[in-house]
């Protein structure tokens, strides 16, 4: 086996050690540890809920996963879209940037109530839950990268007789992509947490939806199943986003071999 | 490539804070020649380089081209760091200004001077794969594919090492020839090897004197006695 190949490998099986440890844990606290499997349900529980739910647990899934990636798409766009508008034209950072804190400053669960009353329990509410979350680590980010171009660049640009629309395309944004990276990853291991908080206060589908009902009905392992599968989710969502985003930052140094 | 011209500095003054690091400077910097401007750190050479490439204006006084022209638009600049972008192509970081200006790059134009530095087999390599001496040298070609009269290099080859600074210095010293090169150097031997004038800036605020240069047409050569008597007198004279 190569180093690389032996590298790659160990990637993979340190958390799935790290995840049995866990498993093993959780199922000596149920055994030795005197906790009643309405409270704590042990993990085979969990993995029969995980088969005898499963008609209940995909198009939950399909439906947070829809809302999140609708989200996301929405929220990076719109995020990007802000941060762009800032960098071409400074007094818009001045007059918008405090907004954009003030909405971080109330909690998303304060307002989960309020855009279902506006937007329904269907979709649209969790979807806009979602861009809310993501927004401000996306513009954030991009505007933070936007605003520290290497300064020696700004400088060839100018003598070079370049555009400010030129600039921003051909130099600062791609210098600003590894900044915007952290941001969408970011993004992407939160946006769930919006579209499950949205379908907690109203939504009739939904990993966040069936996680309320199991829980009002004492189906402590389902709600565990759904739990999972939530973070399952997830954890492949930001693995692929991370993918795409390493092969588009192609000429980043990748340091994740290095301990 | 159009005419060379001569750079006047007249009456400038520029303050940093409350000091002033030039006062009511007169300079004339000649047309088509390579001018080395020498001086320790911190005595305002960068800050003449950016003045001159109209990046920081004077706060007195002004700068002219000698044949009454703007300079907008007729300079090019090679700073400490190759400042090649590390997501783009040798060849597109080459051709970058054309980009940046809305121009169609002239892919031809481009092969040719990778092909003068050496660097024609790696047109598609990223800056990252390359040496640093590689990496200036494709910075020197993206000066040269902007095709200005006027040329002002800040420390180009300082992070090189030895050998490699003196390579360079043989191919920017061939390839600049005939335009107005203002080149900033910490070393005296580059100094002396590249010359056709020599500036050394010292005090504050800056004044600037003309030191002799050594005979022979630039680039000359490391070896030569001329080039070695005139960088020991520099250098004693810098260290004063």
């Amino acid at each position: 086996m190569t180093r690389v190949t032996a590298a790659r490998a160990g990637m993979f099986l340190r958390p799935l050690a790290t995840l049995a440890g866990l498993v093993v844990l959780w199922w000596g606290l149920g055994r030795w540890g005197g906790i009643p499997p309405y409270m704590l349900p042990p993990p085979d529980a969990v993995a029969r809920a995980l088969w005898t739910g499963r008609a209940q647990l995909l198009p939950a899934a399909l439906t947070t996963g829809e809302e999140t990636l609708l989200g996301l798409a929405l929220g990076i766009g719109a995020g990007s879209a802000l941060a762009v508008a800032m960098a071409l034209w400074a007094p818009l950072r001045r007059w918008v940037m405090p907004m954009v804190l003030f909405s971080q400053a109330v909690p998303v669960f304060a307002l989960a109530p309020l855009l279902v009353l506006w937007f329904g329990f269907g979709m649209a509410s969790k979807v806009v839950m979602a861009v809310l979350v993501i927004f401000f680590p996306v513009t954030s980010a991009l505007g933070d990268g936007l605003r520290q171009t290497e300064a020696g660049w700004m400088d060839l640009a100018r003598t070079m007789g370049a555009t400010r629309l030129r600039v921003l395309l051909h130099v600062r944004l791609p210098a600003a992509m590894p900044s915007f990276a952290s941001g969408v990853r970011m993004a992407t291991a939160i946006a769930p947490i919006g579209a499950v908080v949205g379908e907690w206060v109203g939504a009739s589908s939904g990993l966040g939806f069936l996680m309320q009902t199991a829980n009002t009905r004492f189906q402590t392992d389902l709600m565990f199943a759904a739990l999972a599968v939530l973070a399952a989710m997830t954890v492949l969502l930001w693995w692929g986003v991370d993918r795409l985003l390493a092969r588009a930052l192609y000429w980043q140094p990748r340091h994740e071999d290095i301990d | 490539m159009q005419a060379a011209p001569a750079l006047h500095l007249e009456g400038v003054g520029l303050d940093f804070g409350s000091a002033p690091l030039f006062h009511d400077l007169d300079l004339k910097i000649g047309g088509g020649i390579m001018t080395v401007l020498l001086g320790a750190s911190g005595v305002g050479k960068t800050s003449l380089l950016r003045m001159l490439g109209g990046l920081a204006a004077p706060d007195r006084g002004c700068i002219v081209a000698g044949d009454g022209l703007p300079l907008a638009g007729r300079i090019a600049w090679m700073g400490q760091q190759d400042l090649l972008l590390p997501w783009a192509s040798i060849a597109d970081n080459v051709m970058l200004g054309a980009r940046l200006r809305g121009e169609s790059p002239d892919r031809a134009r481009m092969g040719h001077l990778l092909d003068c530095v050496g660097l024609a087999a790696h047109a598609a390599a990223l800056p990252a794969t390359l040496s640093g001496g590689m990496r200036q040298r494709a910075a020197l070609a993206r000066v040269l594919y902007e095709d200005r009269p006027v040329i002002l290099m800040d420390e180009p080859f300082s992070a090189l090492d030895s050998v490699t600074r003196a390579r360079m210095q043989d191919l920017a010293g061939r390839m600049l020839a005939g335009r107005t090169v203002v080149l900033i150097t910490h070393d005296p031997l580059e100094a002396c090897r590249l010359a056709d004038s020599m500036l050394l800036m010292a005090g504050h605020p800056a004044t600037i004197s003309a030191i002799a240069v050594p005979d022979g047409q630039v680039p000359r050569a490391v070896d030569d006695p001329s080039v070695l008597a005139t960088q020991s007198a520099l250098l004693r004279r810098m260290l004063q």
